[in-house]
């Protein structure tokens, strides 16, 4: 047994099963960096701290005719979302309920989708700079009309070109602006979506949570995810009705080449 | 018609196993194909039918290359091997040796599944 303790748990390997398979299905859709950054591991839950190959001075070393430095490593977050289940909704999904309520588990998966997506895209202060912070380029307004957006997405592609940043590239859309783009046909019909990919050459992805968009290359090297437990359901506890459990992972990312991304903002916030 | 790509009785391999299975088939098939027009053009002196084969041979190539990157999207501990090997200068083997150690010593499919994870990883490539 591991730390999660899941034997622990008052559930059957086939309510594992479920349980395992409704968060996959519902996290998979949101985790909108895993589709745009590179992605190492999951190296386990000991796993610690990226190396940066980095070191920092140190005022004084510990005798005469030595010098001495201290190594830099950036240090894994733990993200964890807890929710409960009612046990007679396990019971009766066991007998082959075909509708158990897992709406506490729905809300714990988008939630911490969010919060990866937040934090890869936008930042976690004090402890991830997110891409589009880590950006010195100028932040281009995306405007609040979506068939308007092919103008800022092209000016991002046009300032990476520029810096010698080659593609394809892809582009990071928050909620509210990709529903907007899905939604909207230009002129003559033509889908959106389709012509953001020819300018972009790559994917375009829903990112719940995030403020606006982000144009990346996805030529790789310059996003660095490092996951150490990669997105797991644990148990808390349970009583004579419902189980505690969570969902958690842990992992770094980094920024390695900054100018490799431009933000595309919105004026008013984004809904998750 | 044979079935011989399973190595294990077919009606007891999951769904997602036997289109691997098939898949890894048509890789070795497209490869093979590609050693025999290889040959064949080694030793053709029409230059006509010369041009018809390396027009043959190049859709090969291509078909190899959608097996394997299908493969490689199936597989995470595959594709990070082939990341740190392909389209990459200096020594195959060294490079082949590191990038298996770094792939198995932390992660491969049956350590995902014993620590107990959902194994989403990267979902670079993945369809929504």
């Amino acid at each position: 047994m591991n730390h999660l303790l899941r034997s622990l748990a008052p559930i059957s390997d086939s309510g594992w099963k479920m349980l395992d398979e409704e968060a996959r299905e519902r996290l998979t859709p949101a985790l909108a960096a895993r589709r745009l950054v590179d992605f190492s591991g999951p190296h386990g839950w000991e796993y610690s701290a990226t190396n940066l190959g980095r070191t920092s001075p140190l005022a004084s070393a510990p005798c005469d005719g030595v010098t001495g430095v201290q190594r830099r490593v950036l240090p894994l977050v733990e993200v964890r979302a807890d929710f409960e289940l009612s046990l007679a909704e396990l019971r009766d999904a066991d007998r082959g309920a075909e509708d158990a309520d897992l709406e506490a588990l729905d809300e714990a998966a988008h939630q911490i989708a969010v919060a990866e997506n937040v934090a890869v895209f936008q930042g976690w202060p004090g402890a991830i700079t997110g891409i589009g912070e880590a950006s010195p380029h100028e932040p281009i307004p995306l405007g609040d009309q979506p068939d308007h957006y092919p103008r800022p997405v092209a000016a991002a592609v046009e300032s990476l070109l520029h810096n010698g940043i080659s593609g394809p590239y892809g582009l990071a859309l928050g909620g509210e602006q990709y529903q907007q783009v899905a939604r909207t046909a230009e002129h003559g019909g033509y889908p959106l979506l389709e012509h953001l990919r020819k300018i972009l050459d790559g994917p375009i992805v829903w990112a719940p949570g995030v403020g606006g968009a982000v144009v990346l290359s996805l030529r790789g090297g310059d996003f660095l995810f490092e996951s150490g437990q990669d997105l797991s359901i644990g148990y808390s506890g349970h009583d004579a009705e419902t189980v505690r459990l969570y969902l958690e992972e842990s992992f770094s990312f980094r920024v390695a080449t900054p100018e490799a991304a431009v933000a595309l903002t919105v004026d008013q916030p984004a809904t998750p | 018609m044979g079935f011989d790509q399973y190595h294990e009785p077919p009606e007891e391999l999951p769904p997602a196993t036997r289109t691997f299975a098939r898949l890894c088939a048509s890789l070795t098939e497209e490869a093979e194909a590609i050693g025999w027009y290889e040959q064949r053009i080694a030793v053709e002196t029409d230059p006509e039918a010369l041009a018809v084969m390396r027009d043959a041979q190049g859709e090969e190539f291509k078909h190899f290359a959608m097996d394997l990157e299908f493969l490689l999207r199936r597989s995470p501990a595959w594709r990070e091997i082939a990341q740190g090997v392909l389209f990459r200068t200096g020594s195959i083997v060294q490079h082949g040796e590191e990038a298996e150690a770094e792939a198995l010593e932390g992660d491969g499919p049956d350590e995902a599944a014993q620590d107990g994870s959902l194994g989403i990883r990267s979902l670079r490539g993945a369809r929504r």
